[in-house]
């Protein structure tokens, strides 16, 4: 197919022409979840000619996805979300490179990842995620285009661009609560709307017209139409706690990356150690609010004290505060575990 | 002195509305107050993830005046 003739509706316009669908073609750029958002901004981008779009999500696909996810058909349930669309797309435009990985992001795949790619954007569904994306993007100068949706509102934001404010800056304080579209519920169209919005950013991004949407938050609700664009500005504070994560991730996964549990002592001064084969993270009771990003949550942690007690509360804290789910309590105390 | 009121996400299910115009109570001034009065009317709770924006800006600090609008923002997960 004449690439010109294809694209020559977009080409026609004067802020892009031919040297702007080159950036297009020449453009990189990951797609991390690949759900309402991901499908619908996917669908857009293959069809301005984008170069080369990844496509990142763990997922296979479910009956329940397909009043807003696109890309999937009934007989696909069952299959990885990301071969599926992989193929939906090919057929859509053969000149567009697909890269999939069916994985979940992980800090090091992350940083890994992101510098192969020009921009970043969000279709994921958890703020754990979202945090994650930021603090990386933050630490490989990437520009990413976010958006989240809640039933029939969405909000739509591009941060870190060009020293622009994060969604740290943003919300500084991680919700632990993830409200899903499972368990909330999702008008089908929502998604779509917001991920076309996603993938006008991102031409725009690559582009370099018009006005980015970046230290805004719009957001707006398709019941009532209310509409809001959001001023915010960047945080060098927010910054370094981006930057930081580095050393709090190399603190968790470096040292505990092979293990399969591991031991957290929260007692304020450590005299007695237990058994050396045990992997060990000591933070005091009262340092656990400031500290309580240092603990892992994808393998049990067995929390304990001198006796069983504070252990115990800790966990509650911990668990109400933070919304970890892996913690195990030492019912006897250090004893227990000494011998 | 009247506030109008703008409620988003799971804070307008709170509310029971998603926007209304508020008489001003005596004694307040402080946009850290007003936040407070809202959060005290409706029972809501939160640790610190919900923003607020003033006028559409985001702000927790300085003062309220008539005519004000107050957006209470939090945080969406969808996606």
């Amino acid at each position: 197919m004449d690439p010109f003739e294809r694209y020559s509706r977009q080409i026609q316009l004067s802020e892009i022409g031919n040297t702007g669908q080159q950036k297009l073609a020449k453009a990189k750029v990951l797609i991390v979840g690949v759900g309402g958002l991901g499908c619908s901004v996917a669908q857009h981008l293959v069809a301005s000619g984008i170069g080369i779009i990844g496509l990142l999500d763990h997922d296979l696909i479910d009956v329940s996805n397909l009043n807003r996810q696109i890309l999937f058909t009934e007989s696909d349930v069952g299959k990885e979300k990301v071969v599926v669309a992989k193929e939906a797309l090919i057929i859509m435009n053969d000149q567009v490179q697909i890269h999939t990985y069916h994985e979940q992001l992980s800090f090091e795949k992350a940083l890994v990842l992101f510098p192969e790619y020009d921009i970043i954007i969000d279709g994921t569904d958890n703020f754990q995620t979202k945090y994650l994306i930021n603090d990386v993007c933050v630490l490989t100068n990437k520009p990413w285009v976010y958006a989240s949706i809640y039933k029939y509102q969405g909000q739509l934001s591009v941060f870190n661009y060009e020293n622009g404010p994060t969604y740290r800056c943003l919300y500084p304080k991680i919700n632990n609560k993830n409200i899903s579209c499972e368990e909330i519920g999702v008008l089908g169209v929502l998604p779509a709307l917001l991920g076309t919005m996603q993938a006008s950013e991102t031409i725009k991004i690559i582009l370099q017209i018009g006005k980015v949407l970046s230290g805004k938050l719009f957001i707006l609700d398709l019941l009532t139409w209310q509409e809001q664009q959001i001023t915010f500005s960047r945080s060098e504070s927010q910054i370094l706690v981006a930057k930081s994560r580095e050393k709090v991730e190399y603190k968790n996964n470096g040292s505990f990356k092979a293990c399969s549990e591991v031991y957290l002592d929260i007692r304020e001064r450590v005299d007695t150690t237990i058994d050396h084969d045990k992997k060990v993270l000591h933070i005091p009771m009262a340092q656990l609010d400031k500290r309580h990003v240092e603990i892992p949550r994808n393998i049990p942690v067995h929390v304990y004290c001198q006796s069983g007690t504070r252990s115990r509360k800790a966990i509650e804290q911990l668990s109400e505060k933070y919304g970890f789910q892996n913690l195990v309590n030492v019912n006897g105390g250090i004893q227990s575990l000494s011998l | 002195m009247e506030i109008k009121v703008k409620y988003f996400g799971f804070v307008a299910e709170e509310t029971g509305k998603t926007e209304e115009i508020i008489a001003l109570q005596h004694g307040i001034s402080e946009i850290k107050e007003f936040i407070a009065f809202i959060f005290n009317k409706y029972g809501l709770k939160d640790e610190g993830t919900i923003q607020v924006a003033v006028n559409q800006v985001i702000q927790n600090e300085g003062t309220i005046q008539y005519g004000d609008e107050v957006a209470f923002l939090p945080p969406y997960a969808g996606g």
